[in-house]
C-alpha cells in the first residue's frame, strides 16, 4: 500500500483489494498453482479489455482534438459529443466483407494483422501500474518491451508483401527501413534510464526516480526524452513519420488491400502502440506511477494519456516529412546524439554517484 | 506456467484470442461475394501491370547492414548499463573505446555515402 495515498484502501489499490479477496476465496477450494493461474488469466483478460476501451477513447479524443486544432467540429452525431462514434465505426467494420485480393499470398495476408496486434496487446502485461501492481515484473522488462515492439516491423512487412499490390509493397518496404532505422535511437535513449537506475526492470526504473524524475536530470534527461518520443512516434508510424501510409503518395500503404475486421485489427494495434509509447515514456522518464495524493494507477494513466495528447498535438502541427529527410534524420542526427547522450550519462553516473564496488 | 515469464505467455495467448474472436464473429455475419473487379489489386483504378513481387532496392540492404551493426552494439550495451555501477571507471573507459571503434565505421559509412538516401 502506497503511503502517499490518503483515500480508502478500495480506491487506492482496488486491484490488490479484489485480487487478494479472490485469491483467498479460490485458495480455500483449489490447490496452489491453480488460483494464481486463474487470477493471471483474469488479470490479463481485464487489462486487454481496458486497453480496447482506452483505444476507443483515444480514437474519439484524437478526432475531436485534431478537429479543434484545425477549426472544425469533428464527430458529434453519435451519442453526446460524438462519444459513441468509435463504437459505431467498430460495428460497421465488423459487418464489412473481408476481401482478399487476387494474387495475394493468402496465408500471410490473413495472419499479418494478428502478428501486428498480438505484441501490441501483450506489451501491456509488462507495464507497471503501481508498486507491485502489474501483470508481470521481470528483470529484463525494458528489453522485452522493445523486443515485442519490433514485431510490428515483421507484421507490416508481411502485410505489404502479401497484398499483391505495388503501393502496399512500397509501404511495407518503407516501414521496414524506417522502423529499423529508428529502432537504434529508441533503444539507445531507453538505455539512459537503465544506466541511471542500474536495472532493466520497469518497476526498478520507476523506483529509482523517487528523488528526481529522469527527464529532470540535466543535461541528458530532456534530450533522451525527446529522442525517445521522436523515435517512438516513428516506431508507431504516426504523423509526421507516417510515410508507410502516406495517403497522398501510396494510397494507404501496407493496409491498402485490407478491409473489415482485419483493417480494424491494424487500427487497434496502432492506437494500442501509441498508448504504449506514452506509457513506456512515462515509466522511463516521467516517474511512472509516482505522484502525490492520487492513487498510483491514476497517475500512470494520466501521464500515459498526456504523452498521447502530445502525439496528437505533433500530428496536427507538423507536415509529413519526405522519405530521404526521414532517413537522414535517423542516421545523421538521432544516432550520434543518442550515442553522445549515453556516454555523457555514463560519465555523470560515475561523477555523481560513484561506483559501488 | 508459474514463474515470472508465465503471465507474458498468458498475455500472448489472450491477445491472440482477442484478435481471433472478432474475426470469427464477423466471419459469421459478413457478406461473401467475391467479384473479379472487386478483388483486383486497388491501384487507383488503373489495371495492374507486371508482377508485384519486385526486388528490394539495394539501398534498403545498406540500411539493414548498418542496423545489424548498431543493434548488436545495443545488445552489448544493455548488460553494460545494468552492471555499470559495479564496474566503475573501467566500464566508462571500455565503452568509450567500444563506441569509438564503432564511430570509425560509422564515419567511414557516412563518407562512403551509405547514409545518403539516393
Amino acid at each position: 500500500m502506497p503511503s502517499s495515498c490518503f483515500l480508502p484502501a478500495f480506491i487506492c489499490d482496488p486491484f490488490a483489494y479484489v485480487g487478494g479477496g479472490l485469491h483467498g476465496a479460490l485458495g480455500s477450494n483449489l490447490a496452489e498453482p491453480l488460483p494464481t493461474l486463474i487470477l493471471s488469466v483474469a488479470a490479463v483478460a481485464m487489462l486487454t479489455t481496458i486497453i480496447a476501451v482506452v483505444v476507443m477513447s483515444q480514437v474519439w479524443t484524437e478526432r475531436r482534438v485534431v478537429a479543434m486544432m484545425q477549426g472544425r467540429i469533428g464527430p458529434n452525431r453519435v451519442g453526446p459529443s460524438g462519444i459513441l462514434q468509435p463504437v459505431a465505426d467498430a460495428v460497421k467494420l465488423l459487418m464489412k466483407e473481408d476481401i482478399v485480393p487476387f494474387g495475394a499470398d493468402r496465408a500471410i495476408f490473413l495472419i499479418a494483422p494478428l502478428i501486428v496486434l498480438v505484441p501490441s496487446l501483450a506489451v501491456w502485461s509488462l507495464v507497471p501500474w503501481g508498486p507491485g501492481l502489474g501483470v508481470a515484473d521481470i528483470d529484463v522488462g525494458i528489453l522485452l518491451v522493445l523486443g515485442l515492439g519490433a514485431f510490428t516491423t515483421l507484421g507490416i512487412l508481411m502485410a505489404g508483401w502479401a497484398s499483391s499490390n505495388k503501393y502496399a509493397l512500397l509501404g511495407g518496404m518503407r516501414v521496414a527501413a524506417q522502423l529499423i532505422s529508428y529502432e537504434i535511437p529508441l533503444v539507445l535513449s531507453a538505455m539512459v534510464p537503465v544506466l541511471w537506475a542500474g536495472t532493466m526492470s520497469l518497476q526498478g526504473i520507476v523506483e529509482a526516480q523517487r528523488g528526481i524524475w529522469n527527464i529532470a536530470i540535466l543535461p541528458v534527461g530532456p534530450v533522451a526524452f525527446l529522442l525517445f518520443l521522436t523515435a517512438g512516434i516513428a516506431e508507431v508510424n504516426r504523423s509526421p513519420f507516417d510515410l508507410a501510409e502516406a495517403e497522398s503518395e501510396i494510397i494507404a500503404g501496407f493496409h491498402t488491400e485490407y478491409s473489415g475486421m482485419r483493417f480494424a485489427l491494424f487500427f487497434l494495434a496502432e492506437y494500442a502502440n501509441s498508448f504504449a509509447v506514452g506509457a513506456i515514456a512515462s515509466v522511463l522518464f516521467l516517474g511512472g506511477w509516482l505522484g502525490p495524493i492520487l492513487p498510483p494507477y491514476v497517475w500512470m494513466f494520466v501521464k500515459a494519456y498526456g504523452v498521447f495528447l502530445i502525439l496528437i498535438w505533433v500530428r496536427s502541427t507538423l507536415p509529413r516529412l519526405r522519405y530521404d529527410q526521414l532517413m537522414q534524420f535517423a542516421w545523421k542526427v538521432a544516432l550520434p546524439i543518442s550515442l553522445a547522450t549515453l556516454v555523457i550519462t555514463a560519465a555523470l553516473v560515475s561523477l555523481t554517484q560513484g561506483s559501488v564496488a | 506456467m508459474v514463474g515470472s515469464f508465465g503471465p507474458i505467455v498468458i498475455a500472448i495467448a489472450i491477445a491472440t484470442a482477442f484478435g481471433l474472436l472478432p474475426l470469427f464473429l464477423s466471419g459469421l455475419i459478413i457478406p461473401k461475394m467475391p467479384d473479379r473487379v472487386k478483388n483486383a489489386p486497388y491501384e487507383c483504378g488503373v489495371e495492374t501491370i507486371g508482377p508485384t513481387s519486385i526486388q528490394f532496392h539495394t539501398r534498403y540492404y545498406l540500411y539493414a547492414l548498418l542496423f545489424v551493426i548498431f543493434d548488436v552494439e545495443a545488445v552489448f550495451l544493455f548488460p553494460w548499463a545494468v552492471a555499470y555501477r559495479h564496474l566503475g571507471l573501467f566500464a566508462l573507459t571500455e565503452v568509450v573505446i567500444f563506441i569509438g571503434l564503432l564511430l570509425v565505421g560509422y564515419v567511414y559509412a557516412w563518407r562512403k555515402g551509405a547514409l545518403q538516401w539516393v
